[in-house]
């Protein structure tokens, strides 16, 4: 009996212990890309913005704020979608490369307990709208995204977990500088997504082939 | 008394630690998955799985998903406390030499 092989039974006992209950084939370059998504529709919506705010006749200005919504809220989904889009099809490729199953057990847990939070903030949202607290919002999305990256880091490689615990802290901030939601939501869904992204890329991506 | 005594027959196989360590950390896995991630053949897994059971390590619940049988295994309290000796066991043997 050699003490080499206990070492490698330890370490096979890990492996297959993370491999079973972790999704792990998460695709660092989506964070990165969603990110940018954000970036960029903060950045159309800021002008949208500005735009409005130039409008000095006060009617006129009303008018255009009231169609700047829909537009606003366009960009907002065109975002989320293309990030989700992307996601799936990185992870898809990256569990392909890995051999690895993308729709099991691991998975759906992630899944279900990554929505479980953001549902909650979505219908929270709603309410929100509903009361007219509109500068609530901005706090209340990147609260309940944080809180669902931490859910979700118990059953994916457990990095993301930080992600989670800033934005849920800048949302909290955010609460303090109300009308300001999207510098905040710039900064959080889209620079932090993007370091984010790029540690894990690095870390998980690169070395393992 | 030696540490060798935790060290536990049953669970000295490769593929018995791996069975163990996947029912360890997940409430229950069935047969598709284990063999899936221990990449073994069912006739294998099957004898293992056997072993366990007989053991009383582990439970194995028959039931059909539609018209299916599906086969899941789960740990037993006696399976988990013996897992974790063995742990201790080949840990302290490793911090020995």
């Amino acid at each position: 009996m050699e003490s080499k092989d206990y070492l490698k039974d330890i370490s096979e006992i890990k492996n297959m212990m993370h491999k079973s209950s972790r999704f792990i084939s998460l695709s660092g370059l989506s964070g990165i890309l969603a990110g940018i998504y954000a970036l960029v529709g903060a950045i159309i919506a800021h002008r949208i913005i500005l735009d409005i705010n130039a409008i000095e006749h006060p009617i006129k200005g009303f008018f255009a704020a009231f169609d700047a919504i829909s537009t606003l809220f366009g960009i907002a989904v065109l975002v989320v979608l293309l990030s989700i889009v992307t996601g799936i099809f990185l992870t898809v490729r990256k569990a392909k490369k890995n051999n690895a199953r993308v729709w099991d057990g691991s998975s759906k847990r992630l899944v279900i307990n990554f929505l479980i939070p953001i549902i909650t903030g979505g219908l929270f949202c709603l309410v929100l709208i509903d009361q007219q607290l509109f500068g609530l919002i901005a706090p209340a999305t990147l609260i309940f995204y944080g809180l669902g990256c931490i859910n979700a880091s118990k059953y994916t490689l457990g990095d993301i977990r930080y992600l989670g615990l800033i934005n849920v802290v800048l949302g909290l901030i955010s609460t303090q500088f109300v009308g300001y939601g999207l510098y905040f939501w710039a900064f959080g869904f889209g620079i932090m997504h993007i370091i984010y992204g790029t540690v894990m890329y690095f870390k998980y991506d690169t070395d393992r082939k | 008394m030696s540490i060798i005594d935790n060290i536990n027959k049953v669970f000295d196989h490769r593929i018995r630690l791996g069975i163990m360590s996947v029912l360890m950390v997940n409430e229950y896995a069935d047969f598709k998955t284990l063999k899936e991630l221990l990449d073994v053949t069912d006739g294998n897994l099957a004898s293992h799985t056997k072993a366990l059971e007989t053991a009383e390590y582990i439970k194995v619940e028959k039931q059909f998903i539609g018209r299916k049988p599906n086969t899941r295994y789960s740990t037993t309290k006696l399976g988990e406390t013996e897992f974790k000796k063995h742990i201790e066991a080949l840990e302290k043997l490793i911090n020995k030499t």
